[in-house]
């Protein structure tokens, strides 16, 4: 256990006018962490993972990371070119729709390719060579390495983003409802996948996720977000077996069982 | 000898929220303790709390007060007070935990998931594989299965790859949920064998066996938990 968080969110909140996106959220985030964010439509889930990645303004709070160097820095007092530097190397963020997170007519090899670039790679047999064992691991076949995503099911273009995202090994991933929109049997291998890389990388991440069946597979922590609010945190077995909150005991007894 | 669970004045209650709040007390007062190389079986009839029991020391249900003391590492831990990450780190460490059913990953292997314990105390793969693989051989799971995801497994299968799973490292303390429940006479005897040499090793074991042979075979004493129980009250 490192004693140090890489992570640090204190009292953020976010108000669309007068509206409350999200109110008072702090927490710590740990390196191999797994926290996710469950609530309905329109919780403040999705704002707060925003307001956390820097691509929302939080309207009061701090978000402070822990720098390879190991200092804190304030997300919110960085230099906007060093904010984007740290979002393209140290951290990914996977997107609902994979569209938002590629570059839909460039090929995958190139959407891979493209972060290592970012990180200083030029060598283009060592870039494609990543490339195409990153493919691998995500179960891409690397005979198409050189089709565009547009080409792909949108199973696989949810692995490439992955691939694109973990490619520069980043030490904290943002998801937004990764496997929402997938069917079924494809959605289970994407767990298996994510899983299987965040164990192996020892990756933090925070998945925002309405489906508490994933929170369950994949997290360690969990909070629960009803309004804006965080109502219940703590260890995803302990949440989910025994929640302690109203609207908590609603969201776990509303589960279909199979 | 050293006493690795402690379990001090813990209570209990579920607040149901839809049922207009009622409360149900299920544990007053649980008071015991559970020595190395000592299996303590809990007793009593169905429903009188001893999964709440275990639930509790796993850390899967909040306690209302009181302290359960675990030994981790050279310190002390109150999984009633710890944080996540403190429970999570005694139960890769510390305390392990066979429930009574399975709670199978998609596509993941009977092998891997009975391995994964010690992959995640950084043995290596193919280290915690070969373990995986004696204790399988050892619970006569057909070697066809190793390969397949348990979810497609009759119930004793299932409840193999959950022994072996939980048997698989050396922690120092094992919580076992009816882990004989729905297997044969000769996997009986299998599991009763490697309770005995946990004992052996020093492991501080708490379970619940309805299996009358099985707990006379393995148990050191029998806790009645209905003395803990807030619906003893008639008796």
């Amino acid at each position: 256990m490192t004693d140090t968080p890489l992570l640090k969110v204190n009292s953020v909140s976010k108000f669309y006018g007068q509206r409350i996106g999200c109110k008072d959220v702090s927490f710590d985030l740990w390196p191999g962490e797994v926290l996710a964010i469950v609530g309905e439509s329109g919780s403040g889930k999705t704002t707060l993972l925003n307001c956390i990645s820097t691509r929302l303004m939080p309207t009061a709070g701090s978000v402070e990371y822990r720098m390879r160097d190991g200092n804190f820095r304030d997300l919110y007092h960085m230099g906007e070119a060093e904010r984007r530097f740290l979002m393209r190397t140290d951290w990914g963020f996977v997107h609902q729709n994979p569209a938002d997170g590629l570059r839909m007519t460039v090929s995958a090899g190139a959407n891979v390719g493209e972060r290592l670039m970012a990180v200083g790679d030029r060598h283009y047999g060592k870039i494609r060579d990543t490339a195409s064992d990153w493919l691998t691991r995500v179960e891409i076949g690397t005979d198409r390495i050189d089709d565009q995503p547009r080409a792909f099911s949108g199973g696989m273009r949810q692995r490439l983003q992955i691939a694109r995202n973990l490619v520069t090994n980043p030490r904290l991933v943002f998801m937004d409802e990764p496997t929402g929109g997938l069917d079924v049997s494809v959605q289970a291998r994407l767990l298996d996948l994510v899983r299987g890389l965040v164990n192996d990388l020892g990756l933090a991440a925070i998945i925002v996720t309405h489906d508490l069946a994933v929170a369950r597979l994949l997290s360690h922590r969990m909070m629960v977000m009803k309004d804006g609010f965080v109502i219940e945190h703590g260890l995803t077995d302990r949440v989910l077996d025994d929640p302690r909150e109203p609207y908590t005991q609603l969201l776990v007894s509303s589960i279909l069982q199979v | 000898m050293a006493t690795p669970l402690v379990v001090s004045e813990v209570f209990k209650s579920f607040t149901m929220h839809l049922r207009d709040g009622i409360r149900l007390p299920v544990v007053n007062n649980a008071n015991f303790s559970v020595a190395s190389g000592e299996c303590v079986v809990l007793g009593g009839p169905s429903g009188i709390g001893k999964s709440s029991i275990l639930k509790m020391l796993y850390g899967n249900y909040a306690v209302d007060a009181g302290q359960i003391l675990v030994d981790h590492r050279d310190r002390i831990v109150d999984i009633a007070t710890a944080d996540p990450r403190a429970i999570l780190d005694v139960r890769r460490h510390t305390m392990g935990y066979v429930s009574q059913f399975l709670r199978t990953v998609p596509r993941v292997p009977a092998l891997d998931v009975v391995a994964e314990p010690l992959v995640a105390r950084g043995v290596e793969a193919a280290e915690a594989k070969d373990k995986a693989s004696e204790l399988l051989a050892r619970l006569n799971l057909p070697r066809e299965l190793w390969g397949l995801p348990p979810a497609t497994f009759s119930g004793g299968e299932q409840q193999r790859v959950n022994i072996a799973r939980g048997f698989i490292t050396t922690h120092q303390i094992l919580l076992l949920d009816e882990p004989t429940a729905s297997l044969d006479a000769v996997n009986r005897r299998v599991v009763v064998e490697m309770i005995r040499q946990k004992k052996e090793a020093g492991v501080a074991l708490l379970g619940i066996f309805h299996d009358e042979e099985v707990r006379e075979a393995v148990a050191d004493r029998i806790l009645d938990v209905a003395q803990f129980s807030p619906r003893k009250v008639a008796a």
